[in-house]
């Protein structure tokens, strides 16, 4: 329960029945006013009613005239009516109280006092509201009427407004608790699976309710960060392998090439030779995989538009195309550049330029003699297209990922790492990396965004 | 290439002394200072043709040791070597008063190459318009190549390519380099695109005559040079 009222929920829910209540309070406060003031206002026209009858009788009877009247009038059965008609001296004359009441009347003209019984409905001790007039002679008149039915229509309402007021409290607190109570079963809940998480079980997911409100956007929003870690920590799982199995291969060739050389019994200098070639060129292969590896790496862990500025496509994508041209045409490939515009974008020349090197490698590398590698830069996008084998749509994903190779690529030369910095780059600049089907071949795009 | 007089400051004792086993083995004079105020002393009191500094050094940086030798006027040529290889640290080398970077691990042949061309372009003349190999003539102004006064048509890179390889004729050129220089490319492609160029420049330059101008070196790149 004390955990209950630490919520932020239930702080919300108490903050707004207190509101509630306040208006409540109000809406009630006008309502006794006006029903309490109604009746008070009809007794009060009642007795000027009255007034204005033995007044008339006075003025037409004279005295005895009055009396009469209040004498009739007082003996009226069950009457809340009260009058008196008092001489000088104190004497009463007529009427149904047995003395002139104490006190003085208010700024209204209007005199409250207590009558102990009337006869009237209620019967007991009850309170009068009167008023009095001087008659010629010393005389004075009294008309007034018992009150305690306005007493009691009072207290009705009171009473009712008083539980009125307390069961929508009582409401009020039940359903800021209830509320408070689902809302925070539902985070509790997400608590589990987060301390759950946190024990290293990777595969467990919020339970949504599926209604779309916020707390089941959270949820999504968790789910989708820990697909993503998730995501993220078997690709760091993958490249770990990947590396070990990688690089362990090139270092196996290379201990047992030196050891084999070690074992030898002759003096032979151009085997020595031939065997140092060859372990610097295997040693040379693993520092380039290294450098591949470590500019991904330094890639992926720049902040954006860290040292961007603007970059002329184009001149990017000539300058890559000048420099595999002639490989290409050696190859016997159909080089062509098509320029349709020259935009130019936000970003890093060396990478952009890396990751069409890259492209161009591959397409270069992979297309057979008599194909045809096409370089295009149209609006925002750069495009290498060739007539190669490409990539079967299954794979365009995985190859994406470091040391992922085509099983037809393995024959030629290369570590698996080209597209990889390609997707980084692009990352980098919040660009595309689209692979397509050339029919046939590999149509392989770097969407840039527009600069701003 | 005459013997030139290099300081190795280099704080790893191993590596420097590989630097200045490979150094003497080509034919040069080396110092070694391994750690920053012993370089900025040796490089404030003799005279050098060129200095190879590590870039991170105890007792004083690699950077600042540059940037106070330029301030105190001294511009021996000086090549930058650092683990860090990214363009923005060598940009930041190249900004203290740098004339070259190059990136741990190195191939000794690049090093070679890199440092007998700073040497060289520090003894070079005054800007030329002209450029002479042999009987190979470029004019800078002109935009053209003559060899034995026969005009050959060059395209726009090729000219550049040759005219790095001319400015640094009798210097053998890395691969790196030309990516480098003249494509401004501070990366390698996985591909060795640049033989293809080297060749189509020599089918130009050298198929017709006698004696071919453009030498391969092996394990290190190419060198322009007039046999004699």
């Amino acid at each position: 329960m004390f955990r209950l009222l630490r919520t932020t929920t239930f702080r919300v829910a108490l903050l707004y029945l207190c509101l509630f209540l306040g208006s409540v309070g109000v809406i009630l406060g006008v309502v006794y006013r006006s029903t309490a003031g109604f009746v008070e206002g009809q007794l009060h026209e009642a007795i000027s009613e009255d007034v204005g009858e033995l007044r008339e009788q006075f003025d037409r009877r004279g005295l005895p005239g009055l009396i009469d009247a209040v004498r009739a009038r007082s003996a009226a059965p069950h009457t809340n009516s009260i009058y008196l008609v008092m001489a000088p001296g104190g004497v009463p004359l007529a009427g149904n109280l047995s003395g002139w009441p104490n006190g003085a009347p208010d700024a209204q003209g209007w005199l409250h006092f207590a009558v102990a019984d009337t006869g009237g409905p209620s019967g007991g001790p009850a309170t009068a509201q009167a008023v009095t007039f001087a008659l010629p002679g010393g005389l004075r008149l009294l008309v007034g009427r018992d009150m305690s039915e306005l007493d009691s229509v009072r207290r009705q309402i009171v009473s009712s407004l008083g539980w009125i007021f307390a069961v929508t409290a009582a409401l009020g607190i039940a359903g800021g608790v209830l509320l408070s109570r689902s809302v925070l079963h539902r985070i509790e809940a997400i608590n589990r699976t987060t301390r759950r998480i946190i024990d290293g079980d990777l595969s467990g997911r919020v339970a949504r309710s599926g209604n779309g409100d916020e707390i089941d956007r959270l949820a999504g929003n968790l789910n989708a960060m820990l697909d993503r870690i998730e995501g993220l920590m078997a690709g760091l799982r993958q490249v770990t392998e990947n590396i070990a199995h990688d690089l362990r291969t090139p270092l196996t060739r290379l201990r047992s090439r030196i050891e084999l050389t070690l074992l030898r019994d002759d003096e032979d200098r151009e085997a020595y030779r031939a065997a140092l070639q060859d372990a610097l060129g295997e040693a040379d292969r693993l520092l380039s995989i290294f450098t591949a590896l470590l500019s991904i790496a330094q890639v992926e862990s720049r902040t954006q538009r860290d040292g961007f500025r603007p970059v002329d496509l184009a001149e990017v994508v000539e300058t890559a195309a000048d420099l595999y041209e002639p490989l290409a045409e050696e190859k016997g490939l159909t080089f062509t550049t098509e320029i349709r515009e020259r935009p130019v974008v936000d970003g890093n020349a060396q990478l952009l330029a890396q990751a069409v090197a890259n492209l161009l490698d591959n397409a270069v590398k992979y297309t057979p003699a008599g194909g045809r590698v096409v370089l295009t830069v149209e609006g925002n996008r750069v495009t290498v297209a060739d007539s190669g084998p490409g990539i079967p749509p299954e794979m365009r994903e995985a190859v994406l990922r470091r040391f992922v190779r085509l099983d037809a690529a393995r024959a030629t030369p290369g570590n698996g790492l080209g597209l990889s910095l390609v997707e980084a780059v692009a990352r980098l600049h919040r660009a595309h990396l689209e692979l397509d089907d050339n029919r046939p071949g590999l149509k392989a795009s770097i969407v840039l965004p527009t600069a701003a | 290439m005459e013997p030139m007089k290099v300081l190795v400051i280099e704080d790893d004792r191993t590596a420097a002394a590989y630097l200045a086993k490979g150094l003497k083995e080509a034919g040069h004079v080396v110092d070694i200072a391994n750690d920053g105020r012993e370089g900025l002393f040796l490089a404030g009191s003799e005279h050098y043709d060129v200095m190879i500094v590590d870039r991170m050094l105890p007792g004083r940086d690699g950077l600042s040791l540059v940037e106070l030798l330029r301030a105190a006027g001294n511009d021996t040529p000086a090549l930058f070597l650092s683990a860090l290889g990214s363009v923005e640290d060598r940009v930041k080398g190249l900004r203290s008063g740098g004339d070259d970077y190059l990136t741990k691990p190195f191939a000794f042949s690049e090093l070679l190459a890199r440092i007998e061309v700073l040497a060289r372009r520090r003894s070079a003349a005054q800007p030329q318009t002209r450029l002479t190999v042999g009987d190979l003539e470029m004019d800078l102004l002109a935009r053209t190549v003559k060899r034995a006064g026969k005009e050959i048509e060059l395209l726009p890179r090729e000219f550049a390519l040759l005219e790095y390889l001319m400015r640094n004729a009798g210097s053998v050129v890395t691969r790196t380099m030309m990516l480098e220089n003249v494509w401004d490319y501070h990366f390698d492609p996985q591909t060795n695109v640049i033989d293809v160029h080297i060749a189509r420049l020599r089918q130009k330059i050298d198929k017709d005559f006698p004696t071919p101008l453009i030498h391969t070196v092996r394990g290190a790149g190419y060198s322009l040079r007039a046999v004699g």
